[in-house]
């Protein structure tokens, strides 16, 4: 293009230039283009059938048809209001216990870890190396009856706290509220800190020094600049707990008992044993609408949208 | 100018009610044998330092001097590994960065990103517990002439902005000392001259002791009053100014400060209020009080801009002068800067006013001459050439953030 431009008329140059700013405005679009066709492909359609599936009736010998028939979201809220409420729950308490472990973790590793700080993170990435089943069948082994973790809660009469709590139940840790909520936040709890770590390591230290320079203890320093500072994180990590916790089904198939059911386990149980299509794909959407419902209000209160 | 909020007028604290003390010790900054070491580093040695209320103070010196070390130690961001800092007759060496009152205009500016201009003001005062804190804080904004960006983000305004916004948070606390790190070491040159004046001016407004670390020797004679030069650790001299730049007591400060022109000499005799100095077998004269060392070897010094420079021809004998080639003419505007070569070899910098006088050319003969209250002597045991090309090391990386 540069010869041509050296060795023809004016008018030709003046076309190369177009050609190749019209070039650069189309980049953008073609680099977005992959991520737009998958999307597309394996998002946005099968969306639209998921959701003319729950206004389908019919049974799987005589086929489906779309009947509008809206009754399918009333009965099945009906049916299974109980688990759904249930998954909130127990998504919120195991973010809440993932805060409560994965910020002082993270801020160990930001501020405190000196070299060991590479290591650290590791470790808290270590537990990905296996699958998610095999990482929740080992907490299956950890509570089991028996075993030292029961022998050691009976000893200390913990579990009977635990029990009054309703926290369990029978005398051992296994299929109990707390084996679930225990799985479910060991397993999303990378997922909290990393996030964290990642914007609490941002914090500018000499921001600290400032406001101890003006009248802060160590304690508020912390509450009025590295909290407010770290608020990115602390969003990103309970989002990227909460919303997964709220739709998983491994830990309570595993860890739990039928009166520890999640909604995630009925939306399998109604696509592959019950095959009732039409409720499935209902709860599915009903589960999307309200974690996006719970995450917008959450998001707007946090008030970090500049910040994120 | 009109009267401001938060000035303290010197009459008005001296009829204060509770102002029964003498009348200069009540919060005068004070650094007894202040010593810092990391490892076998002496940072400080063993400094001993008054700086009186009210005044606006410069620690001044290279990289590495100390002088950082020094105030972080009064900030309380460091240690000291001995010695007290006392501010009046309370002693705070011990205490925590958050229970002095001490406010440090930091050289990053370290505004907290998340909270407007205005809260960046108001923080310190609000820690404290203090009333009507938005009114201060615009107070303190229109001090440095930006009430207009209170509701900013620091994130959104440009260097010098923020560096009044950091002088401002720092001012609203009426600190006993305001610390200032380099605060204008991040600026670019045109902006540092304008806010040199203006620091000056925020200081006299208000009269709060600032004590000011630079290593910009032009900066530092522009702003204090009293200027401390720093190497290694400890204290070469102490003074205003002018004294430091025409008296000046080590080769190091000779250099820091301006540059100078040191030749080998000893001294032969006196001469009434002089001192008679024996260059090469020239002999010199030198004010007596100019004098840092008055026997025995010495380095015979004067400044670039004291010398008179004739061409050879026209010279007239007097006592002090010494004859040379000119070996390099160099125009600056204003001036013109020549070397001229002394018969052993050395060569000395001249400073002539572009006043009209034909200039010289390379390969001339010239006579320089100068008055014997221009010159001074300091003892040979010093290197001559401690303290030259220092002062325009680069700032050290991350104070441009």
């Amino acid at each position: 293009m540069s010869a041509m431009a050296h060795g023809v008329a004016p008018g030709s140059q003046t076309g190369a230039r177009t050609t190749a700013s019209q070039r650069s405005s189309k980049t953008p679009y073609l680099l977005l283009l992959p991520g737009m066709l998958w999307l597309g492909v394996f998002f946005a359609i099968p969306m639209v059938f998921l959701a003319s599936t729950s206004l389908q009736t019919g049974s799987l010998e005589q086929g489906y048809a779309l009947t509008w028939h809206v009754q399918t979201y009333v009965d099945a809220l009906q049916a299974y209001w109980p688990q759904f409420t249930r998954s909130i729950g127990y998504a919120a308490s195991a973010t809440v216990l993932g805060v409560l472990i994965g910020y002082p973790l993270a801020y160990a590793i930001a501020f405190k870890a000196g070299r060991f700080k590479n290591i650290l993170l590791v470790l808290v990435i270590a537990p990905f190396f296996t699958s998610f089943l095999i990482r929740t069948l080992a907490w299956q082994t950890i509570l089991t009856n028996n075993g030292p973790v029961v022998k050691f809660f009976q000893a200390t009469h913990l579990i009977d706290v635990m029990q009054s709590l309703g926290l369990t139940s029978n005398d051992q840790l296994m299929a109990s509220k707390f084996a679930v909520i225990c799985g479910l936040t060991y397993n999303f709890l990378p997922f909290m800190t990393l996030p964290l770590y990642a914007s609490l390591e941002r914090v500018d230290q000499r921001l600290l020094e400032a406001a101890g320079d003006l009248y802060s203890s160590p304690f508020t320093a912390f509450r009025k600049i590295t909290l407010p500072l770290s608020m990115p994180g602390l969003v990103a990590g309970t989002l990227l707990t909460f919303i997964p916790a709220c739709g998983d089904y491994i830990n309570s198939k595993l860890l739990g008992s039928t009166n520890t059911t999640m909604i995630g386990q009925v939306i399998d149980g109604q696509f592959l044993r019950v095959l009732d299509y039409p409720t499935a794909a209902a709860l599915s959407f009903v589960l999307m609408i309200t974690i996006v419902v719970l995450v917008a209000v959450y998001v707007r209160r946090a008030g970090t949208e500049e910040l994120v | 100018m009109t009267e401001h909020p938060l000035m303290i007028q010197q009459k008005d604290r001296s009829d204060r009610p509770d102002d029964s003390g003498p009348a200069t010790a009540d919060s005068d900054l004070r650094l007894v044998g202040l010593t810092k070491s990391f490892g076998s580093f002496t940072a400080v040695d063993d400094l001993d330092l008054t700086i009186p209320q009210g005044s606006f103070f410069a620690l001044l010196g290279p990289s590495g001097c100390g002088k950082t070390t020094t105030l972080r130690m009064v900030a309380g961001l460091e240690r000291p590994t001995a010695g007290q800092v006392l501010i009046g007759q309370q002693d705070i060496t011990l205490t925590k960065p958050y229970q002095r009152p001490v406010n440090t205009v930091f050289q990053s500016y370290a505004l907290f990103p998340h909270l407007s201009v205005v809260e960046n003001v108001e923080f310190g005062l609000r820690r404290r517990g203090r009333k009507n804190t938005r009114t201060s804080a615009m107070e303190a904004l229109e001090l440095v002439q930006l009430p207009q960006l209170a509701n900013r983000r620091p994130g959104q305004l440009s260097g010098g902005q923020q560096q009044r916004i950091a002088l401002a948070r720092a001012i609203v606390n009426r600190p006993s000392v305001l610390l200032l790190d380099e605060p204008l070491g991040a600026l670019d040159l045109k902006l540092r001259r304008q806010m040199q004046i203006e620091l000056k001016r925020i200081q006299l407004e208000v009269g709060l002791t600032f004590v000011h670390v630079t290593h910009d020797q032009e900066e530092a004679m522009t702003m204090a009053d009293t200027i401390a030069v720093m190497n290694a650790g400890v204290i070469e001299q102490l003074g205003d100014p002018a004294e430091l730049y025409e008296r000046p007591r080590t080769t190091f400060v000779a250099n820091f400060l301006g540059q100078s022109n040191l030749l080998p000499g000893t001294v032969t005799g006196s001469d009434g209020d002089h001192v008679v100095v024996d260059v090469r077998g020239r002999s010199m004269r030198v004010l007596r009080s100019r004098c840092a060392s008055q026997d025995g070897a010495v380095w015979f010094g004067v400044r670039p801009e004291k010398l008179r420079i004739v061409s050879e021809a026209a010279a007239v004998a007097s006592g002090n002068e010494l004859s040379g080639t000119v070996t390099d003419a160099s125009f600056t505007g204003v001036s013109t800067q020549y070397l001229v070569r002394l018969p052993w070899d050395q060569e000395i910098t001249v400073v002539q006013q572009n006043d009209g006088t034909a200039p010289l050319r390379p390969g001339q003969e010239v006579t320089v001459q100068w008055a014997p209250e221009h010159g001074f002597a300091l003892d040979a045991d010093q290197d001559a050439h401690a303290g030259e090309d220092l002062e325009d090391e680069p700032v050290p990386a991350g104070a441009a953030s």
